[in-house]
């Protein structure tokens, strides 16, 4: 993954919570950046036709950025539990943050070849958790 | 234009190393399934492709495994990933067929490698283990899956 899908799965995240379209404030928040460098990503992605930018209104993912972005949290979503399952990863959630910047999708579907995964995913997906929501109880490992 | 992010510690270093064995386990132990399932019902050159993979594996796993020691991390044990894949492996179908599972494995392992090679490359970071041992172990590998991706592509033109 790429600093691009990380945008969008984070829009796509915002969004989901607001439920309607998400302020560059909350995503600059969401991926701890500065205002001003998540504006620029926000602009290269509008040129690119994965949203729609509205000034005081926020950002709105297109068809193609909600298609990019649920792959971008699909990978998300198999680092976090390869790292939880196979590793035993206790810091899961920073650890798949670092990590899903340098995993392409194509080794993500490899290491999916191993892990258990819901066919619902990435809907059971829990933005507040950071963690896929069937996760829960499973994520409480003791060792890294 | 390549846009993979820089490794930033020695730490996440090591949990790329650490997905680099495991990926090559896979690979090992897919590839002893496929030829264990298959063996009677495919011609000698596809047995021989699998048996090279497996073997290729275990080293580039060893290989792995001696940058990970001077990192002071562990390994993930070949017993434990192959138990994983064999659990998943009934219900996997999506790669169809064994030539293009290898295939995925050579380009995955191709793809990880360049990847992880980049993001080392791009970092500033002065890791415990000496650099330039570091990157010529892993262009090494990833030469070694290049030539792999050939010989798949190969064997798969004249299977046609």
């Amino acid at each position: 993954m790429n600093t691009q899908a990380q945008y969008l799965k984070a829009i796509y995240l915002t969004q989901q919570q607001e439920d309607g379209p998400a302020s560059t404030g909350d995503v600059a928040d969401m991926l701890d950046v500065s205002p001003a460098s998540a504006n620029e990503m926000i602009g290269k992605l509008e040129d690119r036709g994965l949203l729609n930018h509205e000034k005081y209104k926020g950002v709105d993912l297109t068809d193609d950025g909600i298609t990019q972005a649920r792959d971008a949290l699909q990978n998300y979503c198999i680092i976090e539990r390869f790292l939880i399952e196979v590793l035993e990863v206790e810091e899961f959630r920073a650890e798949a943050k670092q990590l899903e910047g340098v995993i392409d999708e194509t080794v993500a579907e490899r290491l999916d070849t191993i892990i258990d995964r819901e066919p619902q995913c990435p809907d059971c997906f829990d933005p507040e958790g950071d963690v896929c929501g069937l996760l829960e109880v499973e994520a409480e490992v003791t060792s890294d | 234009m390549s846009l993979t992010q820089p490794v930033v510690s020695d730490h996440q270093l090591a949990r790329l190393l650490q997905i680099g064995i495991v990926l090559e386990e896979v690979v090992e132990a897919r590839s002893a399934k496929h030829a264990e399932e298959t063996s009677g019902e495919h011609d000698q050159a596809i047995l021989d492709l699998l048996e090279h993979a497996e073997l290729e594996s275990a080293e580039h796993r060893r290989q792995l495994e001696d940058l990970i020691d001077d990192l002071e991390a562990d390994t993930v044990p070949f017993e434990e990933i192959e138990m994983l894949v064999e659990a998943q492996y009934e219900a996997d179908k999506d790669f169809d067929g064994v030539l293009y599972d290898q295939l995925c494995n050579e380009e995955t392992a191709y793809k990880f490698y360049d990847d992880l090679i980049e993001a080392i490359e791009a970092s500033d970071v002065t890791f415990t283990i000496d650099r330039e041992r570091l990157l010529d172990v892993l262009s090494e590998i990833r030469e070694d899956e290049a030539e792999g991706v050939e010989d798949v592509t190969d064997l798969m033109e004249d299977h046609q």
